[in-house]
């Protein structure tokens, strides 16, 4: 078993069935640790259309007075969609050395 | 007050369905089960039930939908049968390990192929990993008493896991058996209100059912289930004694027939129990000291029990209407001598695995078993460990 899964509760104390108890709690799952491949922004390039903000599956792109600022990496989990969908290529993906992985 | 009346298993089956008034039954129909939902479903239009029943396109969507109602909290049922088992498999397993109290009465058929409709625990035994209680049944009375008590069972905050409540097809489901019937009132008060801990429905307290479960959970509760397993034990105890009270009826895990002073016995489960008993009647009017351990619950296993039962025997001969195709013996054979290692008995266990298909299996049959045992005693040899009862050359 690896260390951090040593830290988590055991079965006499976790819901049964699998079951999750606790609304909302999807915030608590870091996708970010996913991550190989981080998006970075050209703000020269950046139109402000937001296509990337719209096809984030993560809700990972930062507005901020309606303008895409960045990226939140708690929960950015590399997936390269925004810089795909960017029609101005405005959006490159690098590659995470270290790992970001916590 | 209870009722005598004459009834098929499938007669039984449908009333114990109706005394027991499920919030919700999704069910397809399928031979030899087809009577139970058809029954069923008259009592739904009649209005003698307050059931909300689902009519589906398959059992692998009746097996959902009444694991959908059961998340939703509702007291929930199906019935199946065979390729209708086989067909729900996927979401046999997701109900138990959702960890809901579902009810199945399952009519033991041959599961295809060849294609066959009679009666062999093929269904039955492929599911005994799923994580379901089994119970099995002698005769109609016993498939219905079990079928009340299944409720109690599974509903029980220790255990809440479903119960496979099985019947011999057409061997059981199409006689017609003198029984009793509990009075509704009395099953009613037996099984109580069903008051789930968390549901679907509850919106004050919004949970997910059955989200994704990786590497760093599933096991942990693989393990609940395992442990809601052990605890069903003693439960399946306290429900038989309540209910023994309230009927004069049934066992714990198993019946043991003129199995004390025995020296040979047959372990059988269902049906060819009753004709064990006979072959038994017969032997001991020869003065053979032969004796049968009918077993009631296969899921859990209850190993210490059968192993104590057991190991005062010279030969046990374990009948099994599946196979495994390990070559090493049937489902319960299997278990039962893994059980027997533990104690150490120099009691010969061997197995026979017979009916598959429904092939009769006759009063001459198992004292053909209980003379083979004789013979391995005299004897000391087993030249055969597991072998198929009647089969042609
Ligand atoms: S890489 Fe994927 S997850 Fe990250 S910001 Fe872009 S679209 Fe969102
Ligand atoms: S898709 Fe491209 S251009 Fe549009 S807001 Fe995002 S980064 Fe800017």
């Amino acid at each position: 078993m690896s260390k951090k899964d040593k830290q988590k509760p055991g079965w006499k104390s976790i819901p049964e069935g699998g079951l999750i108890l606790e609304a909302g709690n999807a915030i608590k799952y870091k996708t970010g640790g996913w991550r190989t491949h981080r998006p970075e922004l050209d703000m020269d390039k950046c139109i402000n259309c937001h296509f990337c903000w719209i096809y984030c599956p993560d809700s990972a792109v930062v507005s901020e007075k309606k303008e895409v600022t960045g990226f939140d990496h708690d929960y950015c989990k590399g997936c390269g969609i925004c810089a795909h969908e960017c029609p101005v290529d405005a959006i490159t993906m690098v590659k995470e050395e270290p790992s970001t992985e916590k | 007050m209870s009722n005598q009346v004459a009834l098929t298993g499938n007669e039984a089956m449908a009333q114990a369905m109706k005394q027991i008034n499920p919030d919700v039954v999704a069910a397809y129909p399928i031979t030899p089960q087809t009577e139970v939902v058809q029954m069923f479903s008259q009592f739904v239009a009649d209005g003698a039930v307050d059931t909300e029943f689902v009519t589906v396109e398959s059992e692998h969507s009746a097996m959902s939908a009444t694991v959908g109602a059961a998340a939703g909290g509702a007291r929930a049922m199906t019935a199946t049968a065979a390729n209708g088992l086989a067909l729900m498999w996927e979401i046999v397993y997701i109900a138990a390990s959702t960890r809901l109290p579902i009810v199945m009465p399952v009519v033991n058929r041959a599961l295809s192929g060849p294609i066959n409709i009679h009666c062999d625990h093929s269904d039955a035994m492929g599911a005994r990993d799923s994580g379901w209680i089994q119970l099995y049944a002698e005769n109609a009375q016993e498939a219905y008493d079990n079928a009340i008590q299944a409720v109690r069972i599974g509903e029980h905050e220790d255990v809440r896991l479903p119960v496979m409540v099985n019947m011999d097809g057409f061997i059981i489901s199409h006689a017609v058996e003198n029984l009793e019937l509990l009075a509704d009132e009395d099953v009613k008060e037996f099984i109580g209100e069903y008051t789930a801990e968390h549901t679907l429905l509850d919106t004050e307290n919004p949970i997910a059912v059955g989200p994704l479960d990786l590497q760093d959970y599933y096991f942990e509760h693989k393990v609940q289930q395992a442990e809601a397993m052990e605890n069903a034990q003693k439960v399946v105890v306290e429900v038989a004694k309540e209910y023994k009270n309230l009927t004069g009826r049934g066992f714990e895990y198993f019946e043991e027939y003129k199995l004390e002073d025995a020296e040979i016995a047959i372990l059988a489960l269902a049906s060819t129990a009753g004709t064990a008993k006979a072959a038994v009647d017969k032997l001991r009017e020869e003065g053979v000291k032969a004796g049968l351990l009918k077993l009631r619950m296969f899921r859990p296993f209850p190993a210490k029990e059968v192993a104590k039962a057991l190991s005062g025997l010279k030969a046990v001969a374990v009948m099994d209407r599946a196979d495994t195709f390990s070559t090493i013996g049937g489902p319960v054979f299997a278990d039962v001598r893994s059980a027997l290692y533990d104690v150490k008995s120099d009691v010969e266990v061997v197995n026979y695995i017979y009916g598959l298909g429904g092939r009769d299996t006759t009063v001459e049959d198992l004292e053909f078993v209980y003379n083979d045992l004789q013979g391995i005693v005299n004897s000391g040899e087993v030249n055969k460990r597991v072998k198929y009862l009647g089969v042609r050359e």
